[in-house]
Formats: structure tokens, C-alpha cells, sequence
């Protein structure tokens, strides 16, 4: 029973010891430990977060940079969608003008053509009228002269107005 | 949080013990019998327990029982080694607070003598130690030359019956706490110090050893018991771990200055256990208190009866929390030494390599009880204070 009884002078010897044991530690040892420890964990978990949220950062960048390049590509083929389409417009244009002003040469010429054709004729006409005043005139003379050379003369000249 | 190796190393350690404490029962029938034949040679031995024979109550020549007892009580002597004059002894001061106040004087005076022969006498009172205990010495010695007088009890156990002073010598035990004090003090500060070096920098050295035990208290024995307030409690349970860890360990060690018995003392585990209840009790919110007086949720005749059981709970916590600690301890010192004494008994060198083997196996195994003890310890405080502190919904 000795062992369970315990003596007055080492409850009191301990019940200090620890007391001041308490203290030291916890002035000297546990509060800057706990700290350090505290605050390492702290700013390791900061490090994390920031990492993660630069990894979340890069990550958004990147999908807003592939946005970008399809956008990009999408207005670039836009453009070149627009581009052929005007040029088709433009060459199409260009034909239809051009043959428009074909159009409205070739009628230009075949009636300056037309013109010159009437002014031909009426030219010939003219001609044969004067010509045929001509012969009529001389036909006229001769007669007065001889009749059967009337009669040749017509027929000569008859000729020549048929070969032309 | 992970019980399950604690539970398994508990229960494997019961085991162990069980197996060797009935291969122990095997050698003692045979032990006694051995030692009742060499009896005479047996006297070289028994040299510190003279008082026993003294008595003449065993003639069997080695005392086991006393001989260990001695060696897990507290004393006035520190043994560094050998015996009395052939050894070297460090003498620890005693101071008493008698009647015509404070003495103090070297334990020298006393001559390494326990059986209350030899007077020291001081500031005109007379002192005599018997047991590891000073008493006022009588006026005259009795016929074996003891200056106490004794009684026997009912129970046919000798009692002293002299009066004695305060004893508040600086003892084998409190010197030994002392170191362990001193020790902590430096370990702990040149761990704060590394802390406050390399703000913010992966651990080195000591502080490397220690971190991974301090987050170890931390998470695993305050957070899970105390939740959120366990920042107030860490000093106590960290102090409270690595004090009964650190002097479980130095009461390991069989050479000066370890082999005090300071964590199997029941003065040490009553201090640690008493200050755990106060907490408890001085921390406790009103739900722990209602708990206790007035148990919501059972009929009032119950919760009449509840009341004396509830305050009862309060006690034996604390009383369970210093009794295992101090069991603990001194059983794992009592087997060691039993093993070791197995030799006394058989008196015979051959015995040597199996008791060392036990031994040293015990004390393998001590090893983790002291680390296993101080957990316990500290998980309980923490629980405890826990249960006091919790915020109930």
C-alpha cells in the first residue's frame, strides 16, 4: 500500500516542477513552435492556392487564346468568302458590260455600215440616174441620126448597164 | 484519425506479457525450491534488504519482493554504482519542515542506512530513516538497535509508529524530475529557436525530430477531442506528453541519472491527473455542468439518481487516469527487475542469458509503452477536458 500513498514533499516538488514546466514551455517553446508551425502551414497553403489559381489563370488564358485563333480564322475566312464573292460580282459585271458595249458597237457599226449603204445607193442611185440621163441623152442623138444605130447603141449601153 | 495500431500494439503487448508472466509462474516453483537449497550462499545478495532479515521473516536469503520494492520507492540516495561505501553514491539533500522549522543537511548523515539505526541529529532533533521514510529517532534504540518503534497491524504488517517531519528533500525521484526539467527546457527552446531561424523553411536537426510528434499531439490527440479550441490547451498537452514520455524513457535507462522511477511514482500521476480535473472542472461550460446535475432527456427520479453517479464520473476519471499511468509504469520496472532477479533466484550464471534475453525484451517493449503510456495520458486529458469544453447543439 506504501506505493499508493503518496508523500507530501513530492506532490508539492512535482505539483511546482510541472507548474514551472508548464510555464517555460509555454512561454519559450510551444507558443513560437505553434506559430511557426501555424504560420509555415499557412503560407503553404497560400503557395497552393496561388498555384492553383495561376494554373486556373493559365488555363483560362489558353482556352481565351483558342477562342481568339477560331475566331480569327472564322473572320479570315469571312474575308476570304466576301473577297471571291465580290470578285466573282466584279468579273461577272465586267462581262456583262463588256458584252453590253460589244453589243452596242457592233449595232453602232452595222448601222454606221446600214448608212453607209443607203449613202451608197442613193450615190448609185444618182449615178444611174445621171448615167441614164446620159444615155437617154445620147441615145436621143443618135437616134436623130440613124435608126438601127439607135437601136445598137440601146442595146450596147443596155450591155453596159447590166454588167454594172 | 487511426486507433487501430495503438489497439493492436495494446493488445500484442498483453499477449507478450501473458506469455511470459506463465513461463515466469513455470520458473517459480521450481525458483523456490532452487533457492531454498542455497539459502546460505544466498547471503551475498541480500545485503540491501537487511532489514527484512532483520526481522527474521525471510530466511530464504534473497528478498525479490523488497529488492524490487526498493528499487521502484523513492530514496534519499542516488546510486551511481556499487553499494554504501564500496560505490559511489550521490547524496541528496534533505530538507524537513519540523516542528522548530526548516533543517536541511546532506543524506550523508545517515550512512546509507534504511532501518532507522543510525541517528542524524540536527539543530538539537534527532532524525532516523527506515523505508526511504525520516522519522523523529526514538531516545533509545530497541533490541536490533533501531530507533523507531513498530507496530503490527491487523493485517500482520509492521507499521512505524513514530512521528515524522515534512519531508521536502530534493529525493532520488525529484532529482531526477529535475534533470528531465532542465533537459526539456533546452531541447524545447533549441527547437523554438529553429522555428524562428528558418521562418517558413522546411524543419532541421532536433527541430526535424520533434515536429513530426508535436503535429502528431496535434492533430491526432487535440484536434479530434477538442476541435477548434485545442489551441488553448497545446501548451498543457504537449508539456504533459513529452514530460511523461521523456521521463518514462529516462526511467528506462538502468545508469545514472535514468532508473528513477519519477512517471511510476503515484505522487507524479496524481499531480498530472489532478490538473487535468481542474481544467476539466475550472474549463467546463454550462452543458458539462448540466450534464452532471441535471441530465436533460430522462425522467427527474432518474436524473436525482444520476447526480451522486455523474460526480462520482468526475473523480474516477482523474483517479483512472493516475492509477494507469503509475500501474503501467511500475509494472513494466517490476518485470524487468523480476527478469533480472530471476538470476538471485537461481543463483546460477546460466540462468543470466535467459533472464538478460527476457529482459532486454521487456524493456523493447517498455520502450513503447512509454511512448504508448504518454499518449494515453494525453488522449484522455484531452478527451476529458473535451467533454467539458464541447458545445452541444
Amino acid at each position: 500500500m506504501d506505493l499508493l500513498v503518496p508523500e507530501i514533499g513530492l506532490l508539492a516538488w512535482n505539483t511546482i516542477s510541472f507548474l514551472v514546466l508548464v510555464f517555460l514551455l509555454g512561454k519559450f517553446a510551444w507558443k513560437p513552435i505553434m506559430k511557426g508551425i501555424h504560420d509555415r502551414e499557412k503560407s503553404i497553403d497560400e503557395a497552393l492556392n496561388k498555384a492553383e489559381l495561376a494554373r486556373q489563370e493559365m488555363a483560362r488564358l489558353s482556352s481565351q487564346n483558342e477562342e481568339l485563333m477560331k475566331q480569327a480564322r472564322e473572320e479570315r475566312d469571312q474575308i476570304l468568302k466576301e473577297a471571291k464573292t465580290l470578285k466573282d460580282s466584279i468579273v461577272n459585271e465586267a462581262k456583262t458590260q463588256a458584252q453590253t458595249e460589244g453589243a452596242k458597237l457592233i449595232e453602232k457599226a452595222r448601222i454606221e455600215i446600214e448608212n453607209q449603204k443607203k449613202a451608197a445607193l442613193a450615190e448609185l442611185k444618182g449615178q444611174v440616174s445621171a448615167l441614164s440621163l446620159d444615155i437617154a441623152e445620147r441615145v436621143l442623138r443618135s437616134q436623130l441620126d440613124d435608126k438601127a444605130k439607135q437601136q445598137e447603141l440601146v442595146n450596147n449601153l443596155l450591155k453596159d448597164v447590166e454588167l454594172n | 484519425m487511426d486507433y487501430n495500431r495503438v489497439f493492436v500494439s495494446k493488445v500484442r503487448r498483453l499477449i507478450v506479457v501473458f506469455a511470459l508472466f506463465s513461463v515466469f509462474l513455470g520458473f517459480r516453483t521450481t525458483a523456490f525450491a532452487q533457492a531454498d537449497s542455497v539459502a546460505a550462499q544466498g547471503h551475498e545478495v541480500s545485503a540491501p534488504v537487511a532489514h527484512a532479515e532483520e526481522h527474521g521473516k525471510e530466511e530464504k536469503g534473497f528478498d525479490i519482493t523488497s529488492f524490487i520494492f526498493h528499487h521502484i520507492s523513492d530514496s534519499h540516495f542516488f546510486t551511481i554504482w556499487g553499494h554504501g561505501d564500496h560505490g559511489l553514491t550521490l547524496h541528496l539533500p534533505i530538507i524537513l519542515w519540523t516542528d522548530n522549522g526548516l533543517v536541511t543537511f546532506s543524506s550523508s548523515a545517515f550512512q546509507f542506512d534504511d532501518a532507522g539505526k543510525v541517528v542524524a541529529e540536527k539543530n538539537g532533533q534527532r532524525f532516523v530513516i527506515a523505508h526511504n521514510k525520516i522519522y523523529y529517532a526514538n531516545a533509545a534504540a530497541d533490541a536490533h538497535g533501531s530507533y523507531v518503534s513498530h507496530v503490527t497491524d491487523e493485517k500482520g504488517e509492521e507499521k512505524i509508529t513514530n512521528a515524522r517531519p515534512l519531508d521536502f528533500s530534493v529525493t532520488k525521484n525529484v532529482f531526477s524530475m529535475l534533470i528531465s526539467i532542465v533537459v526539456l527546457v533546452i531541447i524545447f527552446t533549441a527547437v523554438a529557436a529553429g522555428y524562428r531561424k528558418r521562418a517558413g523553411k522546411s524543419p532541421k536537426g532536433v527541430q526535424s525530430f520533434f515536429e513530426p510528434i508535436i503535429l502528431f499531439v496535434r492533430d491526432d490527440i487535440a484536434r479530434p477531442n477538442l476541435g477548434h479550441k485545442y489551441a488553448a490547451f497545446m501548451p498543457y498537452l504537449l508539456t504533459v506528453f513529452f514530460f511523461i514520455w521523456f521521463n518514462n524513457m529516462l526511467g528506462l535507462v538502468p545508469f545514472f541519472p535514468g532508473g528513477a522511477n519519477v512517471t511510476g511514482n503515484i505522487a507524479l500521476t496524481a499531480v498530472l491527473a489532478v490538473i487535468t480535473y481542474l481544467i476539466t472542472t475550472f474549463k467546463g461550460n454550462k452543458h458539462y455542468w448540466k450534464h452532471i446535475f441535471w441530465m436533460p432527456g430522462v425522467p427527474v427520479p432518474i436524473k436525482i439518481f444520476l447526480i451522486p453517479l455523474e460526480l462520482m464520473g468526475t473523480l474516477t476519471k482523474p483517479i483512472a487516469l493516475a492509477i494507469r499511468l503509475f500501474a503501467n509504469i511500475t509494472a513494466g520496472h517490476i518485470l524487468v527487475m523480476s527478469l533480472l532477479c530471476l538470476i538471485f533466484i537461481f543463483n546460477s550464471y546460466a540462468v543470466a542469458p535467459a533472464s538478460i534475453f527476457f529482459a532486454v525484451f521487456i524493456g523493447l517493449i517498455e520502450f513503447l509503452v512509454a511512448f504508448i503510456q504518454a499518449f494515453i495520458f494525453t488522449i484522455l486529458s484531452a478527451l476529458f477536458i473535451g467533454l467539458a469544453v464541447e458545445e452541444h447543439h
